[in-house]
């Protein structure tokens, strides 16, 4: 329980997915234009982030780990077409279920969920996993178990949302600011971006 | 031979690298571009690897383009890149392996870069094999071209080195007052510099600018 409120917590702050390691920022640049649909992408990659990962940390340790299926075998290789094929599976499967289920919550992520499939953040977030599965079990980094994976899937998902919401709330105030002509739209976020990056600098000396 | 370099295949090379570059112009693959360039070896290196990936899966995908049933198409574009990126990753681990260390998942996320789906489905599943190779080509050099800026500025200022080799950190220039800028070497001004980039190309190409 311990690990799962530091790995939540330092995903959030320290390791977030925007500021520390670029991850969806694709994404990130192009759906950030209102809050309101800043928000239902935010919500959206929290949501897969939270479905794929435990299912990836089962994938890893269960099939693909050193001596899992076969003795001697280490299958940590075919990962990268694993997690792939489970995160664009379970988009899939997700988008179906809440259609079904939820028609209002479809309604406005929607939209949102097959862009997810190709979204670094998801597969960002299985592939540092797999690299923290690996790590000694005294590094506050280690994921050693379902719910640990499930905490940093949180995290990270927060942090992300969190990145998003402040960045197109800044975008619709700046719709009225006088930018030079050529940094208006895609040089000016960067460089907001960048600001914003650096005052989260400030969590990274964070003890936990 | 004419054919081979038509006016349209010439384009689909030489427009990604400067009009229409995927990273400052199309803002594809924005992610990597942004976290290896702290140093310009891996910059190069995941350049190149992004280059033969893009361009490779442009032709299988071309070749397939007309039996992919359109609905599953993503899914067998997801397949042929997650193929290639293995490949490269274990031919890097195999003959670079510090070079792999330090880019560490940033190979695995080639995968989900945007500037592979953007190409595959924009041009590959419409286009023949030759001028998908070269779009691949062009597109993947247009996305080395800004890494290699972005780091070469990165790593002289803020290690005072290129590729290593010691540039800026001599005991006469510090007297003058010169140090390296650490923060260069961090996340933020990657993204500053990189804004700066598109500053700059903006200001020289009027037909680019946001209104």
């Amino acid at each position: 329980m311990d690990n799962f409120l530091n790995l939540f917590v330092r995903s959030i702050f320290v390791d977030n997915m925007i500021f520390a390691f670029f991850l969806g920022m694709c994404s990130y640049l192009a759906v950030s234009k209102t809050v309101k649909t800043a928000l239902g992408l935010g919500l959206a990659v929290i949501f897969v982030l939270v479905v794929t990962l435990p299912v990836n940390y089962l994938l890893q340790t269960k099939v693909l780990g050193p001596d899992c299926l076969i003795k001697g075998v280490d299958l940590s290789f075919l990962g990268f077409i694993l997690f792939i094929a489970v995160i664009a599976g379970i988009v899939q499967l997700v988008e179906m279920v809440v259609e079904r289920f939820a028609p209002s919550l479809y309604a406005s992520l929607g939209i949102f969920l097959p862009l997810i499939a190709v979204n670094c953040a998801i597969m960002g977030a299985s592939l540092f996993m797999q690299q923290r599965i690996g790590l000694d079990a005294t590094d506050p980094k280690y994921i050693g178990g379902v719910v640990d994976a499930i905490g940093y899937a949180l995290g990270s998902g927060i942090g992300w949302l969190m990145a998003i919401v402040a960045l197109a709330a800044i975008r619709e105030k700046m719709a009225y600011s006088h930018v030079p002509a050529a940094l208006r739209g895609l040089g000016i976020t960067f460089i907001v971006v960048g600001l914003m990056a650096m005052s989260f600098m400030c969590f990274s000396g964070l003890k936990l | 031979m004419s054919e081979l370099f038509s006016k349209k295949n010439k384009e689909a090379f030489v427009n990604p690298l400067g009009l229409n570059n995927p990273v400052t112009v199309q803002v594809l693959g924005i992610c990597s571009a942004l976290a290896v360039t702290a140093e310009l070896k891996p910059a190069i290196v995941m350049g190149l690897s992004v280059t033969i990936i893009v361009a490779f899966a442009n032709v299988i995908i071309s070749l397939l383009r007309n039996t992919i049933p359109s609905r599953i198409r993503i899914v067998v574009q997801l397949v042929v890149v997650a193929t290639l990126v293995t490949l490269v990753s274990e031919i890097l681990k195999a003959f670079a392996y510090d070079i792999s260390v330090q880019l560490s998942v940033y190979i695995g996320l080639i995968i989900t870069n945007c500037i592979l789906m953007g190409r595959l489905e924009a041009f590959a599943m419409q286009n023949g094999p030759w001028a998908s190779f070269l779009d691949g080509l062009g597109n993947g050099l247009g996305y080395a071209k800004i890494l290699i800026i972005v780091a070469f500025f990165r790593e002289l200022f803020g290690a005072g080195t290129l590729f290593g080799i010691n540039i800026l950190n001599y005991e006469c220039i510090e007297k003058a007052g010169y140090q390296n800028n650490g923060l260069m070497v961090l996340a933020p001004m990657a993204l500053i510099i990189l804004g700066c980039i598109i500053w700059w190309q903006r200001a020289h190409r009027k037909e680019l600018q946001e209104k």
